[in-house]
């Protein structure tokens, strides 16, 4: 497959292994910021293959992990009115709020579909006209394009009976929190390759000038994960910190110009809360004034209690890179991601899930840290 | 539809009816139910075991014996290249010969959702008359429930198979040793791809066609030609290739090692799940089996497989081993390893 399977070449991956190897000489703490690549770290089983030097610190960049607990419960809320279509990622729908997951109410009778475009919920609701149709925008940059555009069609087509629940957040205010947190070790960063995709790497360089810190924007595939390592490695080695683009095939530096002018028509910036995080400024997208009859928020009234997260659940540690995994008490006894007490054991792109699958063959394959 | 397939369906026209939808009363087993089964339900699969109309048929059966039964809910009912009803002959067919046995009869449950068209229907029973000609099984008994809207989708069938277990055959989860190899016949997640493509909501363009076929003719061939040298056999359909071997390597208590770079797939099929963020190894199959064989004759039974049509693909992808017990740990392209669980529930696609 073009542009895939060069990507995933076991010679290539050889090498760079022996060069990381050769350039390391102590042991840095590196954070891959976005869920897809502590996804594709995990399997393809590249974490046992790195030296001992290199420890990869699993980041908040895992949208199902960080969505606040109440905003599920409302999402739920919602699903469960008789008039209502929710439709929502796939892999949103087995996080657990407060009491129940998406996936135990649409089993209860709620009417949720999973679907990969939000475009596709626009035409659900022309379908649909005596149904109100929600869309759960969850994500990073990535599907915030997607989302302004349905929301654009909706406003446009008149489509009064489509709306969104939006959840967006945004991947530099969040490294800049981690980095922020005094209790924080990283030494560079490897950034999203497809957040950066939609919204180039402008952004990135004063926090590189403000932490001193490297960055790399780096691509998901193997060879992509490993030259990124390579290149921050290659930095912390020789004291240096500057902003570099791995991912050069795909991002440009001032990114989609169209999709972000769709996210600036639609959305603004606001603070908003994380999950296992707290409220980190300036780190959300809301829907503008003009679009506020697609707003589910403002749309419907929600009256969510405030929910207390399970006090035995770290998942605020491990999403800054506090914490690894298997260092929670409750890692593989009464967290699993059968019965998940927080977000990060949901998702395969959460750091605990990942680390689950990996724990278990580290048990007999090779020690772990 | 292939040439083979539409030829088929031409060759048994529907026949004339009063009636262009199935309501209620078609279950009822009165005059509309009896008025149902005359229209041609009976010619189709006619044999001297159906012609009977008793309430059960009369087998004489002798020696060792497989039996199994399946339900079939799938929708969209209609897919690429096949139906729901091939669909209901080839899994139990399969799952019969994935016990060594040679399938016989089977028996064939309705239940029908009010609603659904006459003509749907008759291309239904037209695909169960040519799949069980194909498997060479007779469809000896049956019954059909029509539902009220709404509670079914469309149609659900039940299908259950009685086979002779192959005089050569001995397939036991214990006879799996350190050493074996793990062999499947042909390219994974086809099917499950195939339905994904035109699932409402999720369409996309592809000509990816479902694998769907009976393994009965494949299966007894390899008994005839390597016996008891063959361990285990497995079809992985709900769960795919990882959920079958993570149950093998549960059951056996053995550790199981596969290599991603030996796994057949078909290009359009690995892009779409790439693209749906998919992992094929959990992806559904129906026509499709793993082999677990006694190592010194897996190049032989290797060979053989390829040789024969819907296994051209096969290919040894792991091996039984001594370490890591119950678990299956797979060697990515780049050399990496990781382990193979199962799926808490149902594959779900990530957000990005």
């Amino acid at each position: 497959m073009k542009f895939l399977t060069e990507y995933r070449d076991a010679d290539l991956v050889k090498l760079l292994l022996d060069k990381i190897e050769k350039t390391v000489t102590q042991p840095w703490a590196i954070m891959e910021v976005c869920g897809g690549q502590t996804h594709s770290l995990v399997k393809n089983g590249l974490l046992n293959l790195l030296p001992e030097n290199v420890q990869m610190i699993h980041g908040p960049g895992c949208p199902v992990c960080v969505t606040p607990l109440n905003l599920i419960d409302k999402a739920i809320h919602l699903a469960q009115k008789s008039n209502v279509i929710l439709c929502s990622f796939g892999d949103m729908l087995r996080v657990p709020g407060s009491k129940k997951s998406l996936l135990q109410v649409k089993a209860e009778g709620a009417d949720i579909r999973i679907l990969y475009s939000p475009l596709e919920a626009v035409e659900l609701a022309i379908k649909n006209p005596d149904k109100e149709v929600i869309f759960f925008a969850v994500g990073f940059e990535t599907t915030a394009p997607a989302n302004a555009l349905s929301v654009l069609l909706a406003y446009e087509k008149e489509v009064n009976n489509f709306s969104i629940l939006t959840s967006h957040v945004l991947v530099p205010p969040a490294m800049e929190a981690v980095m922020n947190d005094p209790d924080s070790n990283i030494k560079a960063f490897l950034a999203a390759g497809h957040v950066c995709t939609i919204m180039g790497i402008e952004e990135y360089y004063p926090l590189v000038e403000k932490h001193k810190i490297p960055i790399v924007v780096t691509g998901f595939e193997p060879v992509d994960l490993l030259q990124g390592i390579l290149m921050c490695i290659q930095q912390l080695e020789k004291g240096e910190y500057r902003l570099e683009n791995q991912y050069s095939r795909v991002v440009k530096s001032e990114g989609n110009l169209r999709a972000k002018n769709a996210i600036e028509k639609v959305f603004k910036i606001e603070d908003r809360e994380w999950r296992g995080i707290g409220n980190i400024q300036q780190s959300g997208f809301e829907l503008r004034d003009k679009y506020h009859a697609h707003d589910a928020n403002l749309k419907f009234d929600i009256k969510i209690d405030k929910v207390i997260e399970c006090k035995d659940c770290i998942a605020g540690l491990i999403l800054k890179g506090i914490k690894k995994p298997h260092q929670c008490s409750q890692f593989g006894s009464n967290c699993t991601p059968e019965k998940p007490l927080g977000a990060p054991m949901v998702s395969s792109e959460g750091a605990c899930a990942a680390y689950y699958h990996f724990h278990q063959a580290n048990n007999q394959l090779t020690s772990i840290s | 539809m292939n040439d083979a397939k539409l030829k088929m369906q031409l060759s048994c026209p529907m026949p004339k009816l009063d009636f262009d939808i199935i309501t209620l009363g078609h279950g009822s087993g009165g005059l509309l139910t009896n008025r149902l089964l005359d229209s041609g339900v009976f010619e189709l699969f006619k044999n001297e075991y159906l012609d009977k109309r008793h309430d059960g048929a009369f087998l004489n059966l002798k020696g060792p014996t497989a039996f199994t039964t399946d339900s079939f809910v799938i929708s969209p009912i209609f897919f690429p290249d096949s139906n729901i009803g091939e669909l209901a002959v080839n899994g139990t067919v399969n799952d019969l010969a994935m016990c060594g046995a040679i399938p016989e009869y089977l028996s064939l449950s309705f239940i029908i959702e009010e609603g659904l068209s006459m003509e749907e229907f008759w291309r239904i029973l037209v695909a169960i008359k040519f799949a069980s000609e194909r498997a060479g099984v007779l469809i000896v008994t049956g019954d059909t429930k029509v539902v009220e809207r709404g509670k079914g989708d469309k149609i659900f069938i039940n299908t259950t198979g009685i086979g002779k277990i192959h005089p050569k055959a001995n397939i036991d989860i214990s006879r799996v040793k350190i050493g074996d190899k793990i062999i499947v016949s042909d390219n994974l997640a086809t099917h499950g791809i195939a339905i994904m493509s035109v699932r409402e909501g999720l369409e996309f363009e592809t000509d990816i066609l479902s694998d769907t076929r009976n393994l009965n003719h494949h299966v007894s061939t390899l008994l005839d030609k390597f016996g008891n040298q063959i361990h285990l056999l497995k079809d992985p359909t709900r769960g795919g290739v990882a959920t079958v071997l993570t149950e093998i390597a549960r059951d056996s208590k053995l550790g199981i090692n596969i290599f991603q770079a030996e796994i057949p797939i078909e290009e359009q099929v690995a892009g779409a799940c790439e693209l749906l963020g998919l992992d094929p190894l959990y992806v559904a199959n129906e026509g499709i089996f793993i082999s677990i064989v006694n190592s010194d004759i897996s190049e032989d039974y290797l060979l053989k497989l390829k040789s024969l049509e819907g296994s051209y693909n096969a290919s040894i992808i792991g091996e039984i081993v001594k370490d890591h017990n119950g678990q299956v740990v797979l060697t990515s392209e780049i050399g990496g390893k990781r382990v193979v669980n199962m799926l808490v529930g149902e594959q779900l696609p990530r957000i990005c």
